[in-house]
C-alpha cells in the first residue's frame, strides 16, 4: 500500500532529524524537557500539514520562477496562525519555546517537504507525507527532550523518576543538547548499518 | 547611548550568547559549510554582511511601518520577505558593483535566506527593545560570533578528517560531539558581562 509506505518512511527510514539532519535549530534549542519537545513537534507538524496541503493545491498555478517565495509566504502564514493560537491558549508553552515559534518559518524541513514532495504529488499523498514526517519529527524531539530531562532534571514529563539521584545539569544546558543529538545520530547510523548487513 | 553599553551588547552577542553555541541559531550552515576553512570564512563573511543590513532594515520596518499601523502580527511574514528580497538585492548589487567581493561570497548568499540566525537576530532586536544603533551593533556582533564559531569548527574538522574514529560516529555525529565540547568551553564566558 503506497499510502502506508509514504506515512511510515518519515518516521524511521527518512527521519527528518536523525537521518536527514533537517530542522536542527528547534530540535536542540527547545528540547530541555519532553513537554517542550512535544509542543514544538506538534506546532511544526501543524505548519507542515498546512503548507503541504496548500502547496499541493496551488502547485499548478504557481510559476516556476517564484515558487520558493510563494512557499515561504504560505509557510509564514501558517506560522503566524500557530503563533497567535499558542499565545492565546498555551501562554506557558509559548514562553518556553519563545523565539523558536516564529523561526518555524525557516525550518528547512518544512520548505524541503514543500519543494521535494508536495509540489510533485497530489493532495492525498501530500497530507499523508506531512503527517508521517511530522510524527517522525515530533517523536525525535520528544525522545531528545525525554533523555535530556531524565539526565538533566531527573524527571520525564514533569514526573520525578529516581529518588536521591543527583541530576546532571549539564544535559539541560547547550553542550548537553549537542552531545545528546550527536550520540543519537551515531546510534541511528549504527542500527541502520546493522540492518543493511542482515 | 554610551559606548560601554554598545560594548556590552557586542561582547554578549559574540561570546556569552554566541548564536550557534549558546542560542542554537544557524545550525544548518554550521554543520553544512564547516568542512573547509575557506568556505567557512566565505560563509561567515556573507552572514555578517547580511545580518548587519537585515537588522537595520527590519528595525526601520518594525518601528515605522508595523508599529505605526498596529500590524505587529505580520512581523514574521514581513521579516522573512524582507530578508529574502534583501539577500537577492545584495547579490545583484555585489555582482554589479563589487565583483571581487561577489566572487568570494556569491555562492553562500542564496543559502542565507533559510539561515535561521538571520531571522532570529532581527526578531531578537525587536524583542530586546534595542534602538537603531544598538540594533546595528547587535546584528554585526552576532554575525561575528557566527563567523568565530564556524571558523573554529572548520579548523577542528580539517584535523579530524585524519583521525581514526568509529564508523558510525563519522560525519554528523562527531561534529555534534565536537560542537558540544566547544559549547562547553564557551560556557566559560558566562558572567563576563
Amino acid at each position: 500500500m503506497r499510502a502506508w509506505k509514504e506515512f511510515t518512511k518519515g518516521i524511521i527510514k527518512e527521519n527528518p532529524v536523525f537521518v536527514m539532519a533537517l530542522g536542527l535549530c528547534p530540535t536542540l534549542a527547545v528540547t530541555t524537557s519532553a513537554v517542550n519537545g512535544v509542543g514544538m513537534g506538534l506546532a511544526s507538524t501543524f505548519v507542515l500539514l498546512g503548507s503541504n496541503t496548500v502547496v499541493s493545491i496551488i502547485k499548478k498555478m504557481v510559476p516556476n520562477k517564484v515558487r520558493i517565495p510563494m512557499y515561504i509566504v504560505v509557510i509564514a502564514t501558517f506560522v503566524t496562525l500557530v503563533q497567535m493560537f499558542m499565545k492565546a491558549y498555551f501562554p506557558a508553552l509559548d514562553k518556553a519555546l519563545g523565539l523558536f515559534i516564529p523561526l518555524i518559518v525557516v525550518n528547512c524541513m518544512i520548505l524541503g517537504r514543500a519543494e521535494a514532495f508536495a509540489s510533485k504529488n497530489n493532495l492525498f499523498y501530500s497530507i499523508i507525507d506531512a503527517l508521517g514526517v511530522g510524527v517522525g519529527f515530533t517523536l525525535a524531539l520528544t525522545l531528545i527532550g525525554a533523555i535530556r530531562e531524565m539526565l538533566g532534571s531527573n524527571s520525564v514529563f514533569g514526573m520525578q523518576l529516581v529518588e536521591g539521584f543527583q541530576p546532571m545539569g549539564f544535559f539541560v544546558l547547550a553542550p548537553g543538547a549537542f552531545l545528546t543529538i550527536g550520540v543519537l545520530i551515531a546510534i541511528f547510523k549504527a542500527i541502520e548499518k546493522k540492518n543493511k548487513e542482515n | 547611548m554610551s559606548i560601554s553599553g554598545l560594548f556590552v551588547i557586542s561582547v554578549s552577542a559574540i561570546l556569552v550568547n554566541n548564536f550557534v553555541l549558546a542560542r542554537f541559531l544557524g545550525l544548518c550552515p554550521f554543520m553544512g559549510v564547516s568542512k573547509k576553512l575557506d568556505s567557512a570564512f566565505g560563509m561567515g563573511g556573507a552572514v555578517i554582511f547580511v545580518m548587519t543590513i537585515a537588522s537595520a532594515v527590519t528595525w526601520i520596518i518594525q518601528n515605522y511601518i508595523l508599529n505605526k499601523f498596529g500590524l505587529q502580527y505580520l512581523q514574521t511574514i514581513a521579516f522573512i520577505l524582507v530578508i529574502a528580497s534583501l539577500v537577492q538585492f545584495i547579490e545583484m548589487f555585489l555582482h554589479k558593483a563589487l565583483p571581487h567581493l561577489y566572487k568570494a561570497l556569491g555562492i553562500y548568499l542564496p543559502l542565507i535566506t533559510t539561515n535561521c540566525a538571520i531571522l532570529g537576530v532581527t526578531i531578537l532586536n525587536i524583542d530586546e527593545g534595542y534602538n537603531f544603533l544598538e540594533t546595528i551593533v547587535h546584528g554585526f556582533s552576532a554575525g561575528l560570533g557566527f563567523l568565530l564559531a564556524l571558523v573554529m569548527m572548520a579548523g577542528i574538522r580539517e584535523k579530524l578528517e585524519l583521525a581514526d574514529v568509529p564508523e558510525s560516529l563519522k560525519g554528523l555525529g562527531l561534529t555534534f560531539v565536537t560542537a558540544s565540547l566547544m559549547s562547553l568551553a564557551f560556557m566559560g564566558f558566562a558572567g563576563l558581562v
